[in-house]
């Protein structure tokens, strides 16, 4: 057998995939098995794909994620914990032909930054939001989060959950599509193949969104904190199918690409 | 001369904002300042200049929305008053710690808590010291009259580009709800693009071309080492503030005593040394205009002449502090003054004079 070179193997016709370069080289700072570096690849890989780095804004939440500038390689605003709706409201409404997306954890998104998620989404702002549910605080150390599941303990309720003490999980997938100003409203996952495609072909379609003007389109990434969760990341993806999808069925929400008109006036007439 | 008008005070920050080439506002409802957003959206900017006019559902989402366009470079602005600029408190110190430019306005009302929409003085210490968490400072303005409410407008948006920091300008509902004449200033057009990418470019978050790295709108450092720096750079930037000091003297060249107020306040001492003077009391008035930076070094050459120093605010006492240190208490320093909403008389505070001062 002849001798074959590394540089024989490494050419044009033969490449199949290839990092793309609004990812920067950037260590990631993430746990192993984190979901948060498979969305990040899908937002970067969406912003190559439709020509949009240059016209793209990120708008960064508190949390794992508050480092997303460290790897998507555009401009970025950190926003204060929670309040990355309104700051992107603001992009959007003072540069319109820009491309402006927040990137928000449950801690973030579903319980600080509440009101503002709501309102940015009722006022139907152009957006994109990309929404990281992996049912507890991982940056501060396992806390618990609205999302977290009932029985699941966590730092901050070492026994489990309960309902009678802290209340019941929120959906904010399902909420947040009963607004009218939202246009786009899925839930996905990346724990396979399969759902990383979906995901992104979730993410791709809601960056077409904004591009036609359609209002706010939200994506909730269903994901695992194995560090959190006090498993491995192969034990925290199979909890995640087991318990997670369960509760917090993937799929499509809501697309006004589909119903738009009916949608509204349901909602107008009460 | 510029356009002359009879207008309210909240009313002239909505016309003066529009003219200096505004790009957005975003407020909340409040009393006593519901008024300018209210004019904003009687006058739609947005149809005439392009001004962004947004109704926020709150201060938190209002400042933080200002901490948004700023990051890009724009022209943003909010006004509150007192409750609704404490909900601003975390934006703000984002705002001072990224470095952004922006023009805040506090229609003052009486605290603490809900306590009362009557004008007070109460939020000089949370304008001047901080209010929010961190080492920061605000550009603080004082106006005493509605033409300076107007031009106060420009000035600190001026100084909040030169300096990219935060200005606030303290008011109240005296100043805020009360009609004068006024000059309005000159329509100043909005940048362009183009303009904010020459001027700004270095900074803003305005989509980042092939040629150039990331713009990263950040407070955040998590490297002690840098992070000292950084503090240190803000110190240096706070300090070099002292160059735009504004303040105005009247009656000084005899005084041998001295009422110090801000804002509404100093407008209530001028009729009191009117009223002193006629009793053969040689009083003047020392009203510093930015609150800060603080005229101490003036203060201090004009205060250590004087037998005496009143200090009139609408509160239970809070400038009178600066006042002290100005004058490293070489003269008898006092303060007089009425809070709950109510705005002392000036017989009052020619009273308080001989009283604490003359008397004392």
């Amino acid at each position: 057998m002849a001798d074959i070179d590394i540089k024989d193997i490494i050419r044009e016709e033969n490449l199949v995939y290839k990092k793309t370069d609004v990812l920067t080289d950037n260590v990631m700072h993430y746990c192993p098995g984190c979901s948060h570096g498979v969305v990040h690849k899908l937002v970067a890989e969406v912003i190559e794909e439709m020509g949009i780095q240059e016209q793209t804004i990120g708008v960064s939440p508190v949390g794992c994620s508050v480092f997303a500038y460290n790897y998507i390689d555009i401009d970025w605003s950190e926003a204060a914990h929670g309040r990355a709706p309104a700051v992107a409201t603001a992009i959007k409404r003072l540069m319109p032909e820009k491309f402006v997306f927040t990137y928000q954890g449950d801690g973030d998104l579903a319980s600080i930054g509440a009101a503002e998620i709501l309102h940015a989404c009722n006022r139907g702002e152009n957006i994109v939001v990309i929404f990281i549910n992996n049912a507890i605080y991982g940056m501060t150390g396992g806390q618990m989060a609205p999302t977290t599941l009932v029985g699941m303990p966590t730092a901050t309720s070492p026994y489990g959950r309960q309902i009678d003490l802290h209340g019941y999980p929120m959906k904010m997938t399902e909420i947040v599509a009963t607004l009218p100003g939202t246009c786009f409203v899925t839930r996905q996952s990346v724990e396979k193949a399969a759902a990383v495609r979906k995901t992104k072909k979730a993410i791709r379609k809601a960056f077409e969104n904004q591009k036609a003007g359609k209002g706010t389109s939200f994506i909730e990434v269903v994901s695992t904190c194995s560090s959190g969760w006090k498993v491995n990341p192969v034990k925290a993806n199979e909890w995640m199918t087991e318990h997670m999808f369960p509760f917090y069925p993937l799929g499509d929400k809501k697309d006004c690409e589909k119903d738009p008109a009916e949608d509204y006036e349901k909602y107008m007439k009460g | 001369m510029g356009e002359l008008r009879l207008m309210k005070g909240n009313e002239v920050i909505a016309e003066a904002a529009i003219r200096a080439g505004a790009d957005g506002y975003f407020g909340y409802p409040i009393t006593p300042q519901s008024e300018i957003m209210e004019t904003l959206m009687v006058r739609k900017p947005w149809e005439e200049t392009g001004m962004v006019v947004l109704q926020a559902e709150s201060e938190v989402a209002s400042i933080n929305m200002v901490y948004g366009g700023a990051g890009c470079g724009k022209k943003v602005m909010t006004s509150s008053s007192s409750p609704g600029v404490s909900l601003m408190m975390e934006g703000i110190s984002y705002i001072a710690g990224a470095e952004l430019p922006c023009l805040i306005v506090n229609i003052v009302r009486g605290g603490p808590g809900l306590g009362t929409i009557q004008p007070s003085q109460a939020d000089y210490f949370q304008s001047v010291k901080g209010g929010g968490h961190g080492d920061y400072r605000l550009i603080v303005l004082a106006p005493n009259s509605v033409q300076e409410m107007n031009d106060h407008v420009g000035l600190g948006f001026d100084l909040a580009f030169k300096y990219r920091n935060p200005a606030l300008i303290l008011s109240d509902g005296v100043i805020g709800q009360m009609m004068e004449k006024v000059e309005l200033s000159d329509y100043k057009p909005r940048l362009t693009e183009e303009e904010i990418i020459e001027k700004y470019g270095d900074w803003a978050h305005i989509g980042k071309p092939a040629n150039r790295s990331q713009n990263v709108v950040t407070s955040l450092e998590l490297q002690s080492e840098i992070m000292e720096k950084r503090n240190q750079h803000l110190i240096e930037k706070y300090a070099s503030m002292q160059e735009d000091v504004m303040y105005e003297e009247i009656m000084t060249e005899d005084a041998e005593y001295l009422f110090v107020a801000f804002g509404s306040s100093s407008r209530i001492c001028q009729k009191a040394i009117e009223l002193a003077r006629a009793e053969g009391i040689k009083v003047g008035l020392f009203r510093p205009i930015t609150l800060f930076p603080f005229a101490t070094n003036q203060l201090k050459e004009l205060g250590q002449k004087m037998k005496g120093i009143l200090t009139v605010e609408m509160n239970a006492g809070q400038m009178v502090e600066d006042v002290k240190l100005a004058v490293e208490c070489k003269v008898p320093v006092e303060w007089f003054g009425r809070f709950g909403g109510i705005i002392p008389s000036p017989q009052e505070i020619v009273d308080a004079l001989k009283h604490k001062i003359i008397g004392g």
